[in-house]
């Protein structure tokens, strides 16, 4: 039996002032995978993100989500479709509780539809989801203001805002940059559980090598914008081109 | 004739409005301050101008130069004191320099120079025919003064050096460091040059008419309409913005009479703002990352 | 301790005893009972005052409208557009209906909040400044557009509308107005919706991600932000019984801008607050003439450069500190 494609990106290409920053890219994306896109710096994967999340109109080229053409839609309609993000950059509402800043996403169209009109009380919802990411449990963390986290802390609640929408896809942007390794360490079950119990599809672009090799089954590599090389992680650090784009600009490389 | 004359005066309305809106959009383009109070130093420089001439007795070449010094002095003295201490605060900005403005008009409405006796006197009287038109000297006047300070600015800004500091400024605070500009004293010039040249758009298009307080109001709102319309950086976008609005209003105007020429600006506002919010002109800001 | 009982302790906390009860609701207990103890004072204040209460009202009306325009980031500098639009409606409403005002002006609230959203709807991307300048520029082209199609009355407007019962009742409707905004804007704000519309003016990005529809939602602060501008407009012009062109005048825009910036934004009272203290002040200084225009303008100036906080703010903190003296004093005795 041949199995659908969740996910589907076609000659997905980007221009940004003459530069290609995603040339001609396509892959399929399995359900219950998990994906690593990697790449020397300026290689394209976070514009390859904003072009599948909807934050950058492609040029040219195809998204498919479960079936349905989502190229060019809205950042929030993407999400209703089942496809949620966390960023690089770290931008929580500052001056919001920690645990209000999930009310948001609950709010959701979609959250509010799957969970049939009312939600009960989006705060405890939010308690709950924060003690999933590794907030401690009954410490007063996630009543403070969110601007006064710590990095990883923030990087948490990134990743419980995108577990809040319930997602069939979720796509993480450097999850653990800025992170400790014991923090990595911590994190990594959970993102485990998430793949194998919840069942959930795992994009993940990375710099941190190692630690997404643990995660990840499959590997695409890009270079200035376009896919050099995918397969298993082992597989692929062997191909010729990918040393080479690698090669000084990486220290990690070598897993 | 009627179509020579829509050419010739669209061209002296596009330099007037040219004019008027250059001090707004330099201050702009270097400082990124949005100086709601253009309008009212505009106004400013015509009355001290008047006073000079008329309470002094002085001169009108000192007069003049006087009035532009002292529209600087006015621009710097607003950044000092208003805008400073809310600087970077964008909302702030604006309400503050739009009170200044606003409260440099109603004074001088309040003080009573609202009659006829208060204008300025045309550089030089009589007219001279233009391909059948009828057009005074100081409107021709005008076009040289408005092709002049273009220029000026022009150079200023691409090719002197504290031209492209400021503007490097402009773009990044970094940049300019390094060249050993502060920021604050940048801003305060641009400020002063915005007022320069709110002063010489002012003594060069008063004599037109008499001097009212609404004038003020409407100075600004042409500022706003041209520099919205050409993209809010560029030289070259000002004074496109400024032809398409002059040519624009001098044509409805002529078709529809004069009560529809404050229509079109205030509606080139609204439209551009609504379909093209980076201007005709303007590069890239077209929401590329659409958030 | 039960979570549930966190989440939500931090708004129960002070309800412990009756004084605190009192130390929280007496505030709210005495604005409310001096505005609904004011038209009933009539003999007392003359005709002047009850007028000024009225200006007062509605200037507060328009404040409110501002402030919750900026809780979702949006920063208008016309609110006389939706009073304009208001009156206007409540005119031609009232003109070809040939209703009583106790029909047109609802009718017309909610029909020129409809009309005030459509008008805006395309510019709600707009951020910052530039939705400002739009805001600025619409109720100056809607003065030029009925002066020069004369439309509705041209120049001359229309007059001769018909008027509201008495002027008890016109006090009555538009202190109520004011409270319900008051509380009701205040209420609206602490539910799960209002914390979205601030997530808007927070960081519009991750609202996206959230999977919220922005425009959407902007839209819709708009059609409620309008609804007190819209009446306040229409109900003036039933009490003067006559709608022009001063409709949209800046008077509308700068008054309400003013108060909120004297009050605080982002609380609601303090946008009411700053319309009872500006409003009466001025009402003082009319024996100025336009030096009034000035004044307003220097207030602007010393609270959006010195006191961004504002009035209410500022109060509150005091307030709050003279609470906690008080059982220190207990402690003595």
């Amino acid at each position: 039996m041949i199995r659908e494609p969740v996910l589907r990106v076609s000659n997905l290409s980007k221009r940004f002032g003459g530069v290609n920053a995603v040339y001609d890219l396509s892959f399929d994306l399995y359900e219950g995978e998990t994906l690593g896109i990697i790449g020397p710096n300026g290689s394209g994967k976070s514009t390859l993100i904003n072009l599948i999340t909807g934050f950058v109109r492609p040029d040219s080229g195809r998204v498919i989500f479960r079936g349905k053409d989502i190229t060019g839609m809205a950042p929030d309609k993407i999400v209703t479709q089942g496809i949620a993000r966390s960023f690089q950059l770290v931008r929580p509402f500052y001056n919001m509780p920690v645990f209000k800043n999930l009310v948001i996403p609950l709010f959701s169209p979609r959250v509010r539809k799957s969970k049939g009109g009312k939600y009960g009380d989006r705060g405890e919802v939010a308690i709950h989801l924060l003690e999933e990411v590794g907030f401690e449990r009954d410490s007063n963390v996630p009543y403070k203001t969110a601007g006064t986290l710590p990095h990883g802390y923030m990087k948490r609640l990134e990743l419980a805002r995108c577990l809040s929408l319930d997602p069939d896809l979720i796509i993480l942007d450097e999850l653990f940059s800025g992170m400790s390794m014991s923090e990595i360490a911590s994190i990594l079950p959970l993102l485990e559980k998430i793949n194998k119990e919840e069942g959930k599809t795992l994009v993940m672009v990375e710099h941190r090598l190692k630690e997404l090799f643990r995660v990840v089954g499959r590997v695409i590599v890009l270079n200035f914008g376009a896919k050099i090389a995918e397969g298993a992680p082992a597989e692929v650090m062997e191909v010729e081109e990918v040393r080479k784009a690698y090669l000084g600009s990486e220290v990690e490389a070598g897993a | 004739m009627e179509f020579m004359s829509v050419i010739v005066f669209g061209l002296v309305n596009s330099t007037i409005l040219a004019l008027t809106a250059m001090g707004f959009s330099l201050t702009f383009g270097l400082s990124g301050v949005a100086n709601f109070a253009h309008g009212g130093l505009y106004l400013f420089s015509g009355y001290v101008s008047w006073m000079l001439l008329n309470y002094l007795g002085l001169p009108f070449a000192l007069a003049t130069l006087l009035a532009v010094v002292v529209a600087a002095l006015a621009g710097a003295l607003i950044y000092r004191l208003v805008i400073m201490p809310v600087r970077g605060i964008v909302l702030s900005e604006v309400i503050a320099t739009f009170a200044v403005g606003v409260a440099i008009l109603e004074l001088f409405r309040w003080l009573g120079f609202v009659t006829y006796e208060f204008n300025l006197k045309p550089f030089i009287k009589g007219s001279v025919e233009i391909a059948g038109v009828a057009v005074d000297y100081q409107r021709i006047i005008i076009i040289g003064i408005g092709m002049l300070m273009a220029a000026v600015l022009w150079y200023f800004t691409h090719k002197t050096r504290i031209g492209l500091a400021l503007r490097g400024m402009s773009q990044d605070e970094y940049t300019a460091l390094s060249v050993g500009i502060e920021s604050d004293w940048a801003a305060t010039l641009s400020l002063a040059l915005g007022g320069v040249l709110a002063a010489v758009a002012a003594l060069a298009i008063l004599p037109l008419g008499i001097i009212s307080i609404n004038i003020g109001y409407e100075v600004l709102l042409i500022a706003l309409a041209v520099t919205v319309l050409g993209g809010l950086e560029s030289t070259a976008g000002l004074v496109a913005g400024a032809f398409v609005l002059g040519y624009s209003m001098t044509l409805t105007s002529t078709l529809l009479g004069p009560q529809w020429m404050e229509v079109v600006y205030l509606v080139a506002i609204v439209l551009v703002l609504a379909v093209k919010p980076s201007g005709l002109l303007g590069r890239s800001k077209e929401l590329e990352e659409r958030v | 301790m039960d979570r549930g009982i966190k989440v939500r302790s931090e708004d129960i906390f002070a309800i412990s005893s009756m004084r605190e009860i009192m130390y929280l609701a007496l505030p709210r207990a005495a604005v409310i009972a001096v505005l609904l103890a004011f038209p009933l004072l009539k003999d007392l204040l003359g005709h002047y005052w009850q007028n000024v209460m009225l200006m007062t009202c509605t200037i507060a009306l328009l404040a409110l409208s501002w402030d919750l325009l900026a809780s979702v980031g949006l920063v208008s500098l016309g609110q006389a557009f939706f009073f304009g639009v208001g009156a206007y409606m409540a005119g031609f409403l009232s003109r070809s209906l040939e209703m009583t005002p106790l029909f047109t002006i609802p009718l017309a609230t909610v029909a020129g909040a409809v009309v005030c959203t459509l008008v805006l709807f395309p510019v709600l991307r707009l951020r910052g400044i530039y939705f400002g300048l739009i805001t600025f520029a619409i109720p100056l082209l809607m003065m030029r557009m009925i002066e020069a199609t004369k439309i509705l009355g041209g120049t001359e407007g229309m007059s001769g509308l018909p008027p509201l019962p008495d002027i008890t009742i016109e006090l009555y409707l538009v202190i109520t107005a004011v409270l319900v905004c008051v509380f009701g804007f205040k209420r609206l704000m602490d539910t799960d919706y209002g914390l979205v519309l601030q997530a808007i003016k927070d960081n519009d990005r991750s609202v996206l991600a959230s999977g919220i529809n922005i425009q959407w939602h902007k839209t819709q602060a708009v059609f409620i932000a309008a609804i007190p501008g819209t009446f306040a407009g229409a109900f003036l012009t039933h009490h003067y019984q006559f709608v022009g062109m001063p409709a949209f005048a800046l008077e509308y825009s700068i008054l309400p801008l003013t108060s909120v910036i004297i009050g605080g934004p982002g609380t609601f009272a303090g946008a009411m607050l700053g319309a009872f203290i500006l409003v009466p002040l001025s009402e003082l200084l009319r024996a100025f003439g336009t030096l009034r225009v000035v004044i307003y303008c220097a207030f602007l100036l010393i609270f959006a450069v010195g006191l961004p906080e504002g009035v209410f703010r500022f109060i509150r903190r005091k307030y709050h500190q003279f609470e906690r003296v008080v059982p220190m004093e207990e402690a003595k005795a």
